[in-house]
């Protein structure tokens, strides 16, 4: 099949849907690769470069007419016009909210697959376009924000005098906060990040970052954070106005899928910040942003002194990189769906992937896919109904299950008093002793590394060969031949015990410590 | 210093020095001076009581006589067996060592019943000492049958498969009952003849729940069961220590007992499985659930040569190893050393990931990489590498099975669903060293990694395979 790969139609819009790389791999799955003039010359990727990748370099209707048109986004209609009948798009399409595309793929009997409606399980991540997006815009966000910020990140002590490191707040933790989070850290900044989702503040310390907590709680099914209700909202709010006005740059990341930002950022948070403090509202779009002074696309400067950038384009803005990223997304896709390496597209709605990105299929609405559970967050439990039930159930079994361990615990625990105050009173020292013995034995050990569980358990083996000891008091005490010949074997055999024990740690020993050098 | 107060010292440093034994295995830097400490320790206890024992010995030559044959005999045959075993076998020997304690307190216990039958103590007494040396020699008997049927087991002597018997709870439950039946009237008998015939009673019940209980573990869950043995050998001792009164050999007893006790925890949590679980046996013997798995298509897998997986390794900048129970039986620690070297040599960065459980026994594949001189470095846990195999090129799965199956993650109703696994298919490429396809890990799990897109199976002698990779690097 012949999969075209058009100019972008959108003015501003710098990146090409395959780098010459990219086209490469498409190749090797036997696929006939047919690019636009010009279509890569914004991100840097020349014709002859696609030439010497393999494709043809062709007219605008030839790529558009391609079996397969692979792009950033729904084409306008005028391009859309020039698909074929019964063709594949491959693109980014926001199906969430774009209802009337969905008819227009219909009417022409196209098949549409969302890039940016990839399922978030772990097997999806090499196709997922909005990770990778995220990804760059996240980074670039911090580099926008450090352009306009009139000072240095990192703080430095100079024969001028000692400078503070600017102070970065992300709201949002997702790919592309992680991203600015490790950017800004990179670049000396101090970071600090909110979520509402509490289970990343791993992820946030790992790069460096603090975690600030917010009063409201959300575990996420889908791997994305969800909508907050009024009350949350407003207690969010005032958490992050709050860490305005104590941080220099604020970069906002959080996007609802096919909704409008939340806000996150009131005019009256703005007020409170300093002067040449600096936003990046990443959630900036046509339909509203996280700050709410912000405009899409451009930067604002406030009366205060602050500056509020609503780039809505940020991946944009390193096209040569998101371009081949995105390229390489469309190739795993290809991947999956080409079983056979014959460029022929074949796509399995049994799959979950698959299906999840299906809008239309060959004309039939597909959307909305069902439902995907997302393998990373699943090590919790699963959200839905029935599956509640049966934790519950579970829970209460298991809840069983420790009173009636802990009932068997007191029960034994009631049993050994009881021996011990019937125990005659030359006993009780020796309990005392045992019981002492139990603990120190398991404290010694606990610390144990793991390389050393086998020489630990030979040596074990060899001081448990002391039970030769009471062997050796009845050979001495006895006169009872059958006493006699049992306690002699019962040396011997320990005896084994402790020599080869001792002997045979030795020797791991030694080959540990060979291997150390 | 009288005779008491020479012997409470004696005892005390021995002790003092086993629990120094101990606390310094647990780490590499100390170890050998652990084993060294235990072993001073040890000739101390000897030595303290070989001399009292013939000071008061009523017929002094042959009891020291007796004492210097025994230990010679045992002693040489011990050095023989430590010398000579392969570190392939070491589960094997770990075993048999365990046995022979059990067999030691079992007759410690019966010649502590002849020396002291019912009515040599008074009252109260009488019934704690009969007590004790019946349940000392209860826990002694099933650790001997326990760890030779383990030894069979590991020595593929006997089939490594779980012995499903009918009801085998209830088994182990009446052998209890049994038990407790038998230790009344014993603890009551007065004189050798009446107290023997319980005492014999006592002794086979606890023979064959001893064989019973190891014979339903699969071999699977082989390396918490030897280290389950390890505890109970430390508890006979302990409970010879009571019947004979001897505050070293409690002290002793308890030390081992309960480190081997939680060191079988740490296994468990390995595995995520529940101790009793495992104690109890089973393990992935739910027909249901097998059944479910061999039905499934897995599609096809991919196969791989050593010389096109010695040109990926040229080419990786980074390649984890994940060895199994496999690379022991085949012996392949090594020229797996040597192609790390290589490797290494050219500048790849080589590690491993050891699984927790990985072998048959706790650590048995650190023991066999030190053998075959790979740094310990590079052999990371199971925890330490888990996160990392995202940026790992290439990973070899050297013989382990149900340690990197990915069905533990993904399918709640696998047999080993919950268990840690090496996420080795986060790698860019995965390459398994696997004897022949079909053949499933112990737990009889069929493994959805082998069947991956970026898996490829090395199929093969492992040794063989790694040599003919090591030819081509």
């Amino acid at each position: 099949m012949r999969i075209g790969i058009p100019k972008e139609p959108r003015q501003g819009q710098k990146l090409v849907a395959a780098s010459p790389n990219g086209v490469e791999k498409m190749i090797k799955l036997g696929y006939e690769v047919c690019v636009e003039s010009d279509a890569g010359a914004l991100a840097d990727y020349y014709d002859d470069q696609y030439e010497a990748a393999g494709a043809t370099v062709v007219s605008k209707q030839e790529a558009w007419g391609a079996d397969i048109v692979v792009c950033l986004d729904t084409p306008p209609d005028a391009e859309l016009a020039l698909m074929k009948e019964g063709s594949t798009l491959i693109a980014r399409m926001n199906p969430w909210s774009n209802e009337g595309d969905i008819a227009k793929f219909q009417a022409k009997g196209m098949t549409a697959l969302a890039m940016d409606a990839v399922p978030r399980i772990s097997r999806a991540q090499a196709l997922d376009v909005r990770s990778s997006m995220m990804n760059v815009a996240g980074y670039r966000a911090v580099i926008e924000a450090a352009n306009e910020f009139g000072r240095t990140f990192t703080g430095q002590v100079t024969a001028a005098g000692k400078t503070q490191p600017a102070k970065v707040y992300v709201i949002g933790v997702g790919v592309a906060g992680l991203a600015a989070i490790g950017a800004a850290g990179s670049m000396g900044a101090v970071v600090s990040a909110t979520d509402v989702r509490p289970e990343v503040a791993d992820q946030v310390e790992s790069l460096g970052g603090t975690f600030v907590e917010i009063p409201v709680k959300q575990e996420s099914a889908d791997g994305y954070a969800k909508a907050l209700d009024e009350e949350q909202q407003k207690l969010t709010l005032a958490v992050y106005t709050e860490q305005a006005a104590k941080n220099d740059i604020v970069i906002t990341t959080a996007a609802v899928p096919g909704r409008p930002a939340p806000l996150l950022i009131t005019a009256e948070a703005v007020a409170s910040m300093k002067p040449g403090s600096v936003i990046v509202d990443m959630g900036a779009s046509e339909l509203g942003g996280n700050c709410e002074l912000s405009r899409v696309g451009e930067v604002v400067h406030t009366d205060n002194g602050v500056t509020i950038i609503g780039y809505n384009d940020l991946p944009s803005r390193m096209p040569g990189q998101t371009s081949q990223l995105y390229g390489q997304n469309i190739v795993n896709f290809l991947k999956l769906a080409t079983p056979e390496k014959d460029g022929q597209l074949q796509l399995n709605m049994d799959d979950e992937v698959q299906r999840g990105v299906t809008v239309t299929l060959g004309g039939e609405n597909m959307w909305p896919p069902p439902e995907v559970k997302v393998s990373v967050a699943s090590k919790k439990e699963e959200p839905e109904e029935p599956e509640e039930e049966k934790r519950l159930i579970t829970d209460t079994s298991r809840d069983a299950r420790t009173i009636r361990g802990m009932l068997w615990k007191a029960l034994l625990g009631v049993i050994a008093v009881a021996l011990v105050v019937a125990a005659p009173e030359e006993m009780t020292q020796h309990f005392f002793v045992f019981v002492l013995a139990c603990v120190i034995g398991f404290y010694v050990i606990t610390n144990v590394t793991h390389t050393l569980h086998t020489p630990l358990m030979s040596v074990t083996n060899a001081i448990s060969g002391i039970i030769i000891v009471g062997a050796l008091l009845q050979v001495a005490a006895t006169g009872d031949v059958a006493v006699l010949v049992m306690a002699t074997i019962a040396i011997a055999i320990a005896a084994i015990n402790i020599f080869g024990g001792f002997l045979v740690t030795h020797r791991m020993l030694k080959m540990f410590e060979r291997s150390s050098k | 210093m009288t005779e008491v107060s020479f012997q409470s010292v004696a005892y005390l440093l021995a002790a003092l020095l086993f629990i120094l034994a101990l606390a310094g295995l647990s780490r590499q830097k100390t170890a050998k001076r652990g084993n060294y400490l235990g072993i001073i320790g040890m000739a101390i206890a000897l030595s303290a009581t070989i001399g009292l024992a013939l000071l008061h010995a009523d017929a002094v030559f042959v009891a020291a006589g007796l004492m210097l044959f025994a230990i010679v005999v045992g002693g040489l045959f011990g050095v023989y067996k430590a010398r000579h075993v392969q570190m392939t076998e070491m589960p094997q020997l770990v075993a048999l060592l365990h046995c022979f304690v059990g067999a030691a307190a079992v007759l410690v216990g019966f010649n502590s019943f002849l020396m002291e039958p019912g009515g040599y103590y008074e009252g109260q007494m009488n019934i704690y000492h009969l007590g004790e040396v019946g349940l000392a020699i209860f826990i002694g008997g099933v650790t001997f049958t326990g760890s030779i049927v383990a030894n069979l087991k590991l020595s593929a002597r006997i089939s490594g498969k779980p012995l499903m018997l009918p009801f085998r709870n209830w088994l182990n439950l009446l052998a209890l009952l049994g038990y407790v039946a038998l230790i009344v009237p014993f603890g009551m008998s007065t004189g050798v003849e009446e107290g023997l015939p319980f005492l014999i009673g006592i002794t086979i019940i606890s023979l064959i729940l001893g064989a019973h209980l190891v014979l339903a573990i699969g071999g699977g869950d082989m390396p918490v069961v030897v280290s389950m043995l390890n505890s109970y050998s430390g508890w006979a001792a302990a409970m010879a220590g009571f019947t004979l009164g001897n505050d070293l050999l409690i002290v002793t007893g308890a030390l081992v007992g309960s480190s081997g006790a939680y060191l079988s925890y740490i296994m468990c949590k390995g595995m995520n499985r529940s101790f009793t679980s495992v104690i109890l046996g089973g393990f992935g013997d739910t027909p249901a659930a097998k059944d479910s798995g061999e039905k499934r298509d897995y599609g096809e897998h991919t196969e791989t040569t050593a010389a096109e997986v010695a040109t990926l390794l040229k080419k990786a900048k980074s390649v984890v190893i994940t060895p199994g129970y496999g690379m022991a039986v085949a012996q392949a620690q090594f020229p797996v050393a040597d192609m790390t070297k290589k490797l290494l040599a050219q500048g790849v960065d080589v590690k491993f990931g050891i699984h927790p459980v990985a072998g048959r026994m706790p650590g048995h594949m650190n023991v066999l990489l030190a053998e075959a001189k790979v740094p310990y470095d590079s052999v990371y846990e199971m925890d330490e590498i888990n996160d990392d195999f995202g940026d790992v090129d290439v990973v070899l799965v050297i013989g382990a099975n149900d340690t990197v199956n990915p069905s533990a993650e993904t399918e709640p109703d696998s047999p080993i669903a919950g268990m840690p696994v090496l996420r080795v298919w986060e790698a860019g490429k995965v390459i398994v060293f696997k004897r022949k396809m079909g053949n499933a890990g112990y737990s009889g799990v069929q493994n959805p990694l082998f069947f991956n897109d970026n898996t490829d199976m090395l199929l093969g002698d492992a040794k063989a395979s790694v040599d003919a990779i090591n030819e081509g690097l």
